[in-house]
């Protein structure tokens, strides 16, 4: 049963980190959104489990919350915000999908060195799993920086904070897990509509398409 | 039970400072601030003092104020309440002082709130017994004497003083906090006993070592951190420049004694080097600049680092003595040093006010504007006398016991077995032999041009001696240095308990010498006997007035000088202080301010006066303090691009930032 616990526990950790990698390589926007709501996915999976392992019921609150605002919620707002704004079939230019991939694989294994070394004493559960939450962080984080669209950045931030969840849950007996999803859902609300907001703002100042249009129709 | 009546005190203290907010512009104001802060200072004195005479065993107590889990750590122990009996009697002199000063304070709603604050800032000090409760209340003092700096803020040179002041004492609180956050170690435990008891590496104590000689030493005054202290000691009013330099310095050297005695454990051979070579080298540096200096305070400033110097030479002998295994040669050492902390807090006081007083009189700092204020001002005169004495190390009166002990330990150091301190030690006796000689002359320049000779200016003419509790202040004080210099055995053997719990052992005995003598080492070597001296100064003076009043024609007579020919000289004729230092400026100061001299004559048979003009530079600032300032400007301009990135391009820094320190832990060995 322990082998088994473990091994399932392992795969889901690790399939986010797959998911992650995933969305590295979206450049269109529908795209990289519903491979975000599979990542919140793949978490609440994986929050369940340890729900299950832990026998720690209130792990499957926090499991709900990813599962109804992360994986439904969010991504069928932002969908239709984009829908909205015409900026779903757009293309980003990421800066080398060959690159990126890359640096995320150096990410990966920096986040395993890191969490091996640093943890040797812990149980090797929880060190597994905190070695694939840091990647996830570090690889939200990646796509934060690649990716010139405000959405993507958003999502970028969200899987960083999936990984932050991962890590809570990971770790046994944290009794304030669902208080602190709960905490980081609605800040991530605000930041989603903040930044948006923020970001269409400056975007009519500058760069947006039909404001560029108008111009050029003003030049012809 | 000291140690709840002292903090309770300070709680008084700093609920004055509430009160001096609410009636800070009410015209009684200043009598109830400086007369709370004279009792309080007065009990903390009595309680310290019953502390250190009954040599009571150290006294701790744990508040739950601050970090919720750490609480606040006080203790009171011999070295801690030696301290504030020196703070305190300090500050009941200045409060007291304050009394009559105070009420000539053009803003006191700018100085009375902040008064009672720097008080209990520098009290909690020497009662903290963790890092962050010391180095709270130390920032604390600082900032709150930085405010009584910038009480004249009007003032331009006020506003540079307080700028430097700020920059040098940040820096120093640095400096401090990195020293504490080695001696905690990777578990972070900042109580003192906890440090205490834990044995770091070699090469992290020796680290702590010069960060502690740092931190504590710019806020002492040490030479080349000394610059924001001639310019911010000067800017406060006197009785605040009064405690900046005979009690805030006195703060630094407990910081320091506090963390190099007591908490660093046993000190390595070469611990002493750093802090005698600095010690010297203040002490001579500070005496020159005092006596290239025509501002009262600011002389009396720069003596201060020179006072500062002997005691962390006192203090380095200590250190080397105590790590050689000579602990009765450390002891002397110490005992001097602790000695002149006293001794100096008393006279730079006096000094202080004195200043105070002439500048109340008269308006006048300069002192080539003064002159002639013995006739109007006796008594003002008599005890800026005294001071001038006791400060220039001169017998009976107190500087020169605790100066006379540190030669003694001086002259204990062939006995060492290190080369190295066998040769640094008596060049740096020498110095302090120079220092001592060159200070005298400093306050023979001070004390003749300012009260002696023939007003310079209406203003001396016109000066009015001052109120009586500024008077009674410093009569107070200049008894003290008498009472200290005819009887040093008695302050010897109370600073005994102190000595021997930071190097194991203490001097002999003194009060059970015959005649009242101090015997440091043995009878054979040396002795001295403050009150002979003083019994033969007083009976030779008497009898030579006595002889020239009865013997000779008992008539007084006034009659015109002898004027070489000029009638009616004018008082621009007299001696001035830059003449009286120009001996000197040619010896030295050619080295050491790169002085030149030039003398203008006007062409045969051009009426105009001929001027002769003096250029000073100050080698320190020029060379360590402008390219500092000149490299920080230069990376401020080079970092400003950083101010206008994308948000993107942030994220990327902090992202770089993440790679990098991850980076750093999994290449860790």
């Amino acid at each position: 049963m322990q082998g088994l616990v473990f091994d399932i526990a392992h795969m889901l950790a690790g399939s986010l980190v797959l998911v992650s990698f995933m969305q590295l390589y979206q450049d269109r926007l529908s795209a990289l959104l519903n491979m975000f709501a599979l990542h919140a996915l793949v978490l609440a999976l994986s929050v369940a489990w340890q729900a299950y392992v832990q026998a720690a019921p209130h792990l499957y609150i926090t499991a709900l919350i990813a599962l109804v605002f992360k994986a439904i919620v969010i991504p069928v707002v932002l969908h239709r915000i984009i829908v909205r704004l015409g900026i779903h079939r757009e293309i980003e230019n990421v800066v080398g999908v060959g690159l990126t991939m890359l640096a995320g694989i150096g990410l990966v294994a920096l986040a395993m060195v890191v969490m091996l070394r640093v943890t040797p004493g812990a149980d090797p559960l929880a060190r597994e799993d905190l070695a694939f939450a840091l990647s996830v962080v570090l690889i939200g984080l990646l796509m934060m920086v690649t990716r010139r669209n405000a959405v993507s950045q958003v999502i970028g931030f969200m899987s960083l904070e999936n990984g932050l969840v991962l890590a809570a849950t990971g770790a046994k007996g944290m009794p304030l897990v669902v208080e602190i999803s709960v905490a980081f859902s609605i800040l991530i609300a605000f930041i989603v509509i903040g930044i948006f907001l923020f970001r269409i703002r400056e975007r009519f100042d500058t760069v947006d398409i039909s404001a560029l249009d108008r111009f050029r129709g003003e030049r012809r | 039970m000291t140690l709840i009546i002292a903090l309770n005190c300070i709680a008084g203290l700093l609920a004055v400072t509430v009160l001096a907010v609410v009636i800070g512009r009410a015209s009684v104001a200043a009598q109830i601030v400086y007369g709370a802060s004279l009792i309080g200072s007065l009990i903390l004195l009595f309680a310290a003092i019953g502390h250190l005479l009954g040599a009571a065993d150290p006294v701790s107590m744990t508040l739950p104020l601050g970090l919720p889990w750490l609480g606040t750590h006080f203790r009171i122990d011999t070295l801690s309440s030696f301290f504030l009996a020196v703070v305190d009697l300090g500050i009941a002199a200045a409060s007291l002082y304050a009394l009559g000063y105070g009420r000539h304070e053009q803003a006191p709603q700018r100085v009375l709130p902040f008064y009672p604050a720097f008080l209990a800032g520098m009290n909690l000090v020497v009662l903290a017994d963790d890092a962050f409760t010391f180095l709270i209340s130390w920032e604390f003092m600082s900032l709150s004497s930085w405010a009584l700096v910038m009480a004249h803020h009007r003032v331009r040179e006020n506003v540079h003083a307080g700028y430097v002041y700020l920059i040098m004492a940040s820096f120093g609180t640095l400096t401090l906090l990195l020293a504490f956050g080695l001696l905690a170690g990777p578990d972070g435990d900042y109580t003192f006993a906890a440090i205490r008891a834990a044995h770091p590496s070699a090469g992290l104590v020796a680290l702590v070592l010069i960060l502690a000689l740092i931190g504590a030493g710019s806020k002492a005054g040490l030479v080349p951190l000394h610059i924001w202290l001639p310019l911010a000691h000067p800017a406060a009013p006197s009785h605040v420049s009064a405690l900046m330099s005979g009690v805030m310095t006195k703060v630094a050297v407990y910081g320091f004694v506090r963390i190099v005695f007591d908490l660093l454990g046993e000190p390595a051979w070469w611990w002493g080097i750093p802090v005698l070579t600095i010690g010297a080298a203040s002490a001579v540096m500070g005496v020159l600049y005092a006596l290239m200096e025509r501002d009262l305070k600011r002389i009396f400033a720069y003596s201060t680092i020179e006072n500062v110097g002997l005691i962390f030479v006192a203090l380095g002998l200590a250190l080397s003595f105590k790590a050689h295994g000579m602990p009765l040669a450390a002891a002397l050492a110490l005992t001097a040093g602790l000695l002149h902390v006293f001794n100096h807090s008393l006279f730079k006081s006096l000094l202080f006010f004195g200043a105070g007083a002439v500048l109340t009189a008269t308006g006048e700092r300069n002192i080539e504007r003064l002159g002639g204020l013995i006739h109007r001002m006796p008594q003002t005169a008599f005890v800026m006398l005294i001071g001038c004495i006791a400060v220039s190390a001169l017998p009976p009166f107190n500087g020169f016991v605790s100066e006379w002990l540190i030669f003694q330990a001086i002259l204990l150091s062939p006995q060492l077995p290190s080369w190295g301190l066998k040769f640094l030690v008596p060049a740096v006796g020498a110095l302090l032999a120079l220092s001592a000689a060159l200070a005298a002359a400093c306050f023979v320049r001070a004390f003749g041009i300012a009260f002696l000779g023939r007003p310079r200016t209406p203003a001396a003419e016109q000066a009015r001696e001052v109120d009586r509790f500024s008077l009674a202040a410093m009569f107070a004080c200049a008894a003290f240095c008498l009472i200290v210099g005819v009887l040093p055995g008695l302050f010897i053997d109370t600073l005994a308990p102190v000595v021997r719990s930071l190097v194991g052992a203490r001097m002999p005995v003194q009060i059970g010498v015959e005649w009242l003598s101090i015997v440091p080492v043995a009878e054979s070597r040396s002795s001295y006997n403050g009150l002979l001296v003083f019994f033969f100064i007083f009976m030779s003076g008497s009898l030579a007035a006595f002889a020239i009043h009865r013997l000779a024609s008992d008539k007084l007579r006034r009659a015109p000088a002898w004027d070489c020919g000029y009638p009616d000289a004018s008082p621009a004729t007299q001696y001035t202080a830059s003449s009286f230092a120009q001996p000197i400026r040619r010896v030295f100061g050619t080295l050491v301010f790169r002085a030149r001299e030039q003398v203008v004559m006007p062409k045969p048979g051009d009426p105009g006066p001929a001027r002769m003009s003096v250029e000073l530079r100050d080698l320190i600032w020029d060379m360590l303090y402008t390219p500092i300032a000149g490299a920080v400007m230069l990376t401020a301009e080079r970092l400003n691009g950083l101010q206008f990135l994308s948000i993107r391009q942030y994220l990327s820094l902090v992202f770089a930032a993440l790679v990098i320190l991850l980076l750093v832990i999994a290449s860790w060995p």
